[in-house]
């Protein structure tokens, strides 16, 4: 399967196969909690956290997570006990079973099965499922509506986030990010342009914007936070939620924005192939740039959390119902023409 | 058809133009103050931490009384005829030992108002207002610069200063009757002749006096 652990014991090598996908969201969860508080003090003209650890205070993240172990584990009298206990954990498991299909670089993919974007699209509707279990547990009417906003908008954009993945799909011809991957290597569109798919057809593009679209409401970004939206249900279905298990919540939150950003750079960008063809290119530099193409996919949806203020339920589903959707199946049927005639 | 185009155009423009804002601020400098390494300069005349140069102070008690709060408390002696406490910086004369000058922080108010009837000028507020304690009794600033010694014996002086003064004053009152019983002796010598006449014409005149008061009753 892939040469840096071919000749290590079966369990040990699936240990190595769980461990490394795990560092990557731990490290990036502490990174981003801490980048996501410096960029909105950076657009909102302040510093953000300054102190702990020196530079920057770079050590926030750190500290809360220090905070976060030391809290009580409380739960409400009258929520579902197990139901209320199991919702952070199998919400992680979901964005984390995900990132098993995801190729990290040329030498690394978690597992090469032939139905990798099905297998992803499949697991992470799972996270609708431990988002309406938690709201439901917790006998809360916040933590109720919250969850319950969160299964109609997550079961709604799933529609157009497959739709555009599909026109992905009617390019490749392949399921396999592997190989949807590999062949967007090379330098040759127009003489100069990677062979990125975002470059290759100019319907792909409109493809891309849905499924931007798509993907922030599908991880409950601004401006389709409904589930959690402060400002009107306190937090949303992790209200009663404290201690270890919100923070649960958070990194499964954040293991799922970075898992929808790398499946877009890998869609749509090239994964892990250089933007310079050969040059800076290999196992480690594919890593590099996957990793940098997914997070400027991050920092994108970090500016727009920003920037834009929060959409009401109604003006969700419409722009899901009778705009994207309808607009991301033309857009796969134009795709699908511009592949015939070209 | 047109519509639907014309709102996804300005829909996008407008999500476009308000990014654009958002990442001209995330590169513009940050407008935060680092407090407690970088402080901002106190605009003239802020009213922060009351102070008093005491080699200013005359002890008229006038800020103390122009406290609303009561926090200024003020204790003086009068300074005994041989030390000479000089002159205030104004050229006012200063007549006093102050023993005690507490202002108590815990209760001022920051109201201004004792600095103003101040006639040297010596109560102030000072830009600083970093002096948080833990102990509310800690926040009692102490101006006076005399030691206990000092003030003790300063005290003891005053006192014997002023059982000296009073002591003589009383000699003097003493001395003063006694001059006018003598006075008063030789007046009553030199009239002794007609001493009893004026006597009787006093009795008269204070019956006549009371007759009338009862008429009126």
């Amino acid at each position: 399967m892939n040469e840096f652990f071919g000749n290590i014991e079966p369990g040990l090598a699936l240990l190595v196969h769980a461990l490394i996908p795990l560092t990557i969201i731990l490290v990036f969860a502490l990174v981003a909690i801490w980048g996501e508080r410096k960029i909105a003090g950076f657009i909102q003209d302040r510093l953000g956290p300054y102190r702990v650890g020196g530079w920057h205070g770079w050590a926030q993240s750190i500290a809360d997570l220090l905070k976060l172990l030391q809290k009580e584990d409380i739960v409400p009298r009258d929520a579902s006990r197990f139901l209320f206990k199991f919702a952070p954990f199998m919400m992680f498991a979901a964005s984390y079973a995900a990132f098993a299909v995801i190729p990290f670089s040329s030498a690394y993919i978690g597992s090469m099965i032939n139905i990798g974007v099905f297998y992803l699209l499949a697991v992470t509707s799972i996270l609708t499922l431990s988002v309406i279990m938690a709201g439901w547990a917790s006998n809360n009417k916040w933590s109720l509506l919250g969850g319950m906003r969160s299964a109609a908008q997550m079961v709604s954009y799933e529609v157009p986030t497959i739709a555009t993945v599909l026109t992905v799909i009617v390019v490749s011809g392949s399921l396999n990010l592997m190989t949807v991957t590999e062949m967007q290597s090379g330098n040759d569109t127009l003489g100069f342009l990677p062979n990125w798919l975002i470059f290759q057809n100019p319907f792909l593009i409109i493809a891309f914007i849905i499924f931007f679209i798509s993907i922030l409401a599908e991880s409950h970004r601004v401006p389709f936070d409904l589930p959690e939206s402060e400002s009107e249900l306190v937090a949303g279905y992790q209200t009663e939620y404290s201690g270890m298990r919100w923070a649960m919540f958070m990194l499964a939150e954040y293991a799922d924005m970075l898992l929808l950003s790398l499946l877009g750079a890998t869609l749509f960008f090239g994964g892990w192939n250089s933007p310079f063809g050969e040059f800076m290119a290999g196992p480690l530099w594919g890593y590099f740039w996957f990793m940098a193409k997914g997070l400027i996919l991050v920092f994108v949806m970090m500016w727009i959390r920003w920037t834009l203020p929060r959409y009401r339920v109604d003006q969700l589903m419409h722009i899901c119902w009778s705009v994207l959707i309808p607009a991301s199946f033309i857009n796969l049927i134009l795709v699908a023409l511009w592949e015939v005639i070209f | 058809m047109v519509n639907v185009l014309k709102d996804g155009w300005l829909t996008f423009k407008s999500i476009f133009i308000g990014m654009g804002v958002t990442i001209r601020h995330f590169f513009s400098p940050s407008v935060t103050e680092l407090y407690p390494e970088e402080k901002v300069e106190l605009p003239k005349g802020a009213r922060a931490q009351l102070f008093v140069n005491i080699d200013d102070c005359i002890g008229c008690n006038l800020c103390a009384r122009a406290c609303p709060v009561n926090c200024i408390d003020i204790e003086t002696v009068q300074a005994t005829s041989d030390v000479d406490l000089g002159k205030t910086s104004t050229g006012n004369p200063k007549r006093f030992w102050l023993t005690r000058f507490n202002i108590d922080m815990a209760k001022c108010m920051y109201c201004d108002l004792c600095v103003q009837p101040c006639p040297t000028d010596c109560i102030y507020m000072v830009p600083d207002y970093e002096y948080s304690e833990y102990d509310r009794n800690n926040l009692v600033f102490h101006f006076s610069d005399l030691t206990p010694d000092k003030v003790a014996e300063v005290k003891d002086k005053a006192e014997k200063e002023a059982e000296e003064k009073q002591r003589q004053k009383e000699e003097m009152i003493r001395k003063k009757e006694e001059e006018k019983r003598k006075k008063e002796q030789e007046e009553q010598k030199e009239t002794s002749a007609d001493k009893i006449e004026e006597n009787t014409k006093d009795e008269g005149s204070e019956k006549d006096s009371s007759d009338t008061k009862e008429g009126d009753a």
